[in-house]
């Protein structure tokens, strides 16, 4: 009798641990090879150091009128903490040398500050909200940052060629509320872990925007940043392009270039 | 002729079962076509492509965002809504609204932006946040900031704080129709839900997309409603008229084939019905009972007067051939003169109407002998020595005809003195009456918290990114400044107010530079800074065009203007730009003002055409009564009617939108036929060699019964129209039905003493 009741309990025991996982294994190796994914693709973008790239924002709505912005972007590397990134305005002409900075971090609002010439005062700006549009184009601010792999939970759901390649189809699902977003779909290749596609759906879970990614290239033999990206919003019918060029890598940039102080300077 | 329509009717009877079959297999196959018949949403179908309102308000769109728009409004039952409870009412409103299919962007008090300068740093973030946690301070602060921003007072939250919105847009697909209805079913069942959770709160919404789902709704009501009152209406007036079971069957099934056959074709033709076009059943079944009422009175009388049933028939074709014939092809006439309206809804009611009375036409001679051919129909003997009481009507008529022609000549010109009292207006917030959930709610809100209506500018510097000029916002603000000075206006949304905003707060928040910049490359740096800190779901195009060449100023009308009062304020801003700012002077736009302009523009297009189809049918009465004179007199009982309804309309109602524009041309189609019955006859008897008075007394004999008979079923039939909740249809109804009675009226009491007046020869 003991012993039945102790094979009983075993088999029990046998039974909540092994049917649950019988039932889940697939997504269970769904979700840690979605979570290898988005760290791989993180790890290999680490290590550039800093760099200085050009960057043509192109607006334009849904009856094709566009609106142009040039602007210089920099960005620093800065270990165990988020990354230090400058945007300075070119054109148009009215706010060239307008600037703003951003130190992002991990697990707390990123800061930020701008400078405005025409007042030639630094103020820092605290604006609640991942969500907020990025300078009223169709990226959000949380489209534009590099997404920290702990802000997300991730699941692999399928291969599937694209361009050339062959890439991983990855669901993310954003752990903040305050994310515009209920899921990401990210298309990565599994030669370099490059991004292609990201196709973001909105809180009811209709397809909003789609980013497509192109031109590609290698830097400091092993860096991939991309020329194009553009945003279309299905919803609007407006879309941002965002062109890259002019990379110059590993250039004289230390944090000191970073600070608030820094900004009076770019000019 | 004669001898062609002889071999139709006997080909029609003895061939009756073939006839039968053959008709009813042809209203079968286009039956068929009646469930394809749409129905829409989309008010903008009032408009024609090439209205050039609708044009300037498109473009307008074109530049800024399309507006589609949910106003919900949250009334506490106590209290303001500065209080945790409310706020975190309307905080869980406000997320929630994000789930609402197709929704873009959701604004109200508790996402709003407040920006303040906190020792040299700004501070951007959304008035309220997790208003569960609010403290009484800091439910006193938002109290605070909200009843001193201009960009929230009058428009997001009432001032004295007793109501406060939550304003949902949207971006539709292509499928408008479909997406109005997916939003507000999903819309009621969240409020519903809403309201039944927090119970201290009363809810109510209005908008465009409301709109359209009224305009939806009021066209099913009034095609499952008004279809079987005017269907049920006419079967008992036919049988208390007929006396007769078959015969009401004959006249009720010509009338389900008609209205099959007209609805049928028009959903093979893949119409759309809006809630104009909604009245098309109701008229076609409403006018095609005329014609077989006409045909089975004269058989039944033959039967009466010992014809056989055959002969009582034929003859019956026979003797209405001819005046039914140039009835129908007047009514649809004038039904075709709609196609003249600047408003395409009605090109498909006067089409289709006109399609139903010919078919109605063709069914009287082909369905309607066949159906009495074979119903065993029999009619009751005739009693002996009555006398018609029309005889004595005429004579009545004909004795006191100088009391009668004096005293309606002053009737006359003292009714249609009203029509100097009419207003013309078309309020879109009032084409629906209280029986809508929207009518009361807008009315409401329109009350309480915001005017419905406003005026739209777009003021163009002229070049691209000159919107940040000073000189520029200068004259923007002052613009704004002085709409605000008008008492007509509400609230006025500008973007001068935010510039003056960024300004304070990048001084620190000192109330001195509340103003603009003085420098324009500051003003471009301040809109780039606007730009850094834009919410989700909105971009500048809300407010500034996408090469920063024009800006949007919004005024708000204060409730209850008419339309003229809303042109005039239209008209008396774009002479202020004219005079003080000759480079900004633009148009007035908006929703209003398209609406404000719409029947103005339909009385401009529906005059001529009016005149043109009263001239046409006034020729072809001359030609028909082979008399200049009987035509000219035909003219006053058939123009006079509707004047008189006008007049009326005017002492008693006062305003009247697109229904007056068309009115006319519609009842000129029907009360026409009237005098040509009444006139043909009196022609009939005085070409006899009767004299005048023995010619009326004839007349009232023929025609006194049918006339009475068919304006007893139009009056009956349009006045089921005023039942309808949507404006243009229940003022429609309501005038055709005074008009014909006015026909009527001066059909029998008016013409005969003018004709005894004018008719003098021998």
């Amino acid at each position: 009798m003991k012993q039945l009741t102790s094979s009983l309990a075993t088999f029990s025991l046998l039974a909540m641990v092994l049917v649950p996982s019988a039932l889940g294994q697939n997504e269970e190796e769904a979700i840690a090879k979605g979570l290898e994914i988005a760290q791989a693709a993180q790890d290999v973008k680490k290590g550039f150091g800093n760099y200085i790239a050009k960057q043509v924002m192109v607006l334009k709505d849904r009856k094709d009128r566009e609106s142009k912005r040039e602007l210089r972007v920099q960005i620093l590397e800065v270990e165990e903490q988020g990354d230090r990134i400058l945007f300075l305005f070119e054109e148009p002409r009215d706010v060239r040398g307008t600037a703003l900075l951003i130190h992002s971090n991990e697990d707390q609002p990123d800061d930020q500050w701008f400078f405005l010439p025409a007042t030639n005062r630094v103020t820092r700006l605290n604006s609640s909200g991942q969500s907020k549009s990025f300078m009223g184009s169709e990226f959000s601010y949380e489209d534009m940052n590099p997404p920290e792999v702990s802000k997300f939970t991730y699941k692999y759901l399928r291969e599937e060629p694209c361009e050339e390649l062959n890439c991983t189809v990855s669901e993310r699902v954003p752990v903040s509320k305050g994310s515009n977003y209920s899921r990401q779909l990210v298309w990565h290749d599994d030669e370099a872990y490059r991004v292609w596609k990201i196709e973001y759906y909105d809180r009811r879970g209709d397809h909003l925007k789609t980013l497509t990614v192109s031109d590609y290239e290698q830097y400091l033999e092993e860096y991939w940043f991309a020329q194009t990206m553009i945003m279309t919003n299905h919803v609007n019918g407006k879309s941002t392009t965002l062109n890259w060029s002019d990379f110059e890598f590993r250039v004289d940039l230390d944090e000191d270039d970073f600070t608030q102080t820094s900004l009076r300077r770019t000019r | 002729m004669k001898a062609i329509l002889n071999n139709f009717t006997d080909a029609s009877l003895a061939h009756r079962w073939w006839f039968l079959g053959g008709v009813l297999v042809v209203v079968g196959a286009l039956s068929l076509g009646v469930p394809k018949v749409g129905i829409t949403s989309d008010h903008f179908v009032l408009f024609s492509d090439d209205n050039p309102q609708l044009q300037t308000f498109e473009q307008f769109e074109d530049t800024y965002v399309e507006t589609n728009r949910v106003l919900i409004a949250v009334s506490p039952k106590q209290g303001t809504i500065y209080t945790k409870e409310a706020l975190a009412f309307i905080e869980y409103l406000t997320e929630d609204a994000w789930l609402v299919p197709h929704a873009t962007r959701v604004d109200s008090l508790v996402n709003f932006d407040h920006s303040e300068a906190i020792d040299g740093d700004l501070f951007v973030a959304p008035l309220v946040e997790n208003a569960a946690d609010l403290t009484d301070s800091d439910v006193e602060r938002i109290q605070d900031i909200a009843q001193n921003s201009r960009e929230l007072v009058d428009r997001l939250v009432s001032e004295d704080g007793s109501i406060a919105a939550v304003v949902i847009n949207f971006v539709f697909p292509e499928e408008r129709d479909a997406a109005v209805i997916e939003v507000t079913d999903y819309l009621r069942t969240f409020i519903a839900s809403a309201q039944e959770e927090f119970t201290s709160f009363d809810l109510y919404t209005t908008g465009d997309v409301v709109l359209q789902r009224t305009f939806f709704d009021a066209t099913q009501a009034d095609m499952f409603t008004l279809i079987p009152i005017v269907f049920l209406v006419i079967v008992v007036l036919t049988f208390a008229l007929l006396r007769s079971l078959f015969a009401t069957l004959a006249v009720t099934l010509l009338v389900i084939c008609t209205i099959n056959v007209t609805m049928g074709l028009a959903g093979w033709l893949s119409t759309i019905l809006n809630p104009v076009t909604a009245g098309i059943p109701v008229i076609v079944m409403t006018l095609a009972i005329a014609d077989s009422i006409h045909i089975v009175t004269s058989t039944l009388a033959n039967m009466r007067e010992g014809m056989e049933k055959r002969s009582a028939i034929k003859e019956a074709l026979h003797s209405n051939a001819f005046p039914v014939t140039v009835t129908s092809l007047t009514t649809a006439l004038a039904f075709l003169s709609l196609n003249a309206s600047d408003s395409p809804p009605f090109h498909v009611l006067g089409n289709f109407v006109a399609f139903g009375v010919i078919m109605a036409w063709v069914l009287s001679f082909t369905l309607l002998p066949a159906l009495l051919a074979v119903l065993p129909l029999r009619a009751l003997p005739k009693k002996e020595g009555t006398r018609s009481p029309f005889e004595n009507f005429a004579n009545f008529v004909i004795s006191r005809r100088y009391w009668l022609l004096g005293g309606g000549v002053l009737v006359i010109l003292l009714t249609i003195s009203g029509v100097f009292r009419l207003e013309f207006t078309d309020n879109w917030t009032q084409y629906f009456d209280k029986r809508y959930k929207f009518r009361t709610d807008s009315d409401f809100i329109a009350e309480n918290l915001t005017g419905l209506e406003s005026w739209e500018f777009s003021l163009d510097s002229g070049q691209d990114g000159n919107v940040t000029d000073v000189e520029f916002l200068a004259k923007v603000e002052a613009f704004s400044s002085w709409l605000r000075e008008q008492e007509e206006v509400g609230y006025v949304q500008t973007f001068t107010d935010t510039m003056k905003r960024l300004n304070m707060n990048m001084n620190n928040d000192d109330e001195s530079f509340y103003r603009l910049p003085d420098d324009s490359t500051l003003a471009a740096q301040y809109l780039l800074l606007y730009e850094f800190s834009l919410p989700f779901g909105r971009d500048l195009t809300d407010q500034i065009d996408i090469a920063k060449a024009a800006t949007r100023v919004t005024a708000a009308a204060q409730d209850g203007m008419t339309a003229d009062e809303l042109k005039a304020v239209a008209s008396r801003a774009e002479d202020w730009l004219k005079e003080n700012a000759p480079s900004l002077a633009t148009e007035t736009t908006g929703f209003t003002i398209v609406f404000a302009h719409l029947s103005e523009r339909n009385i401009d297009s529906m005059l001529l055409a009016t005149v043109i189809a009263m001239g046409l049918i006034s020729m072809l009465l001359v030609i028909l009564l082979k008399s200049l004179t009987m035509g000219f007199i035909s003219l006053l009982p058939n123009y006079v009617p509707a004047a008189l309804t006008f007049g009326v309309w005017g002492h008693f109602v006062g305003s009247v939108g697109l229904a007056g524009s068309v009115m006319t041309a519609i009842a000129f189609g029907i009360i026409v036929d009237d005098t040509t019955h009444f006139l043909s006859k009196y022609q009939l008897a005085r070409r006899r060699g009767e004299s005048p008075e023995s010619a009326i007394r004839f007349t009232f004999n023929r025609v006194g019964r049918a006339l009475w008979t068919t304006t007893v079923v139009l009056a009956c039939g349009f006045i089921v129209f005023s039942l309808s909740g949507f404006a243009v249809t229940w003022m429609l109804g309501m005038m055709l039905t005074i008009t014909v009675i006015f026909a009527l009226i001066a059909d029998f009491l008016f013409l005969p003493p003018l004709l005894l007046a004018i008719d003098r020869r021998k």
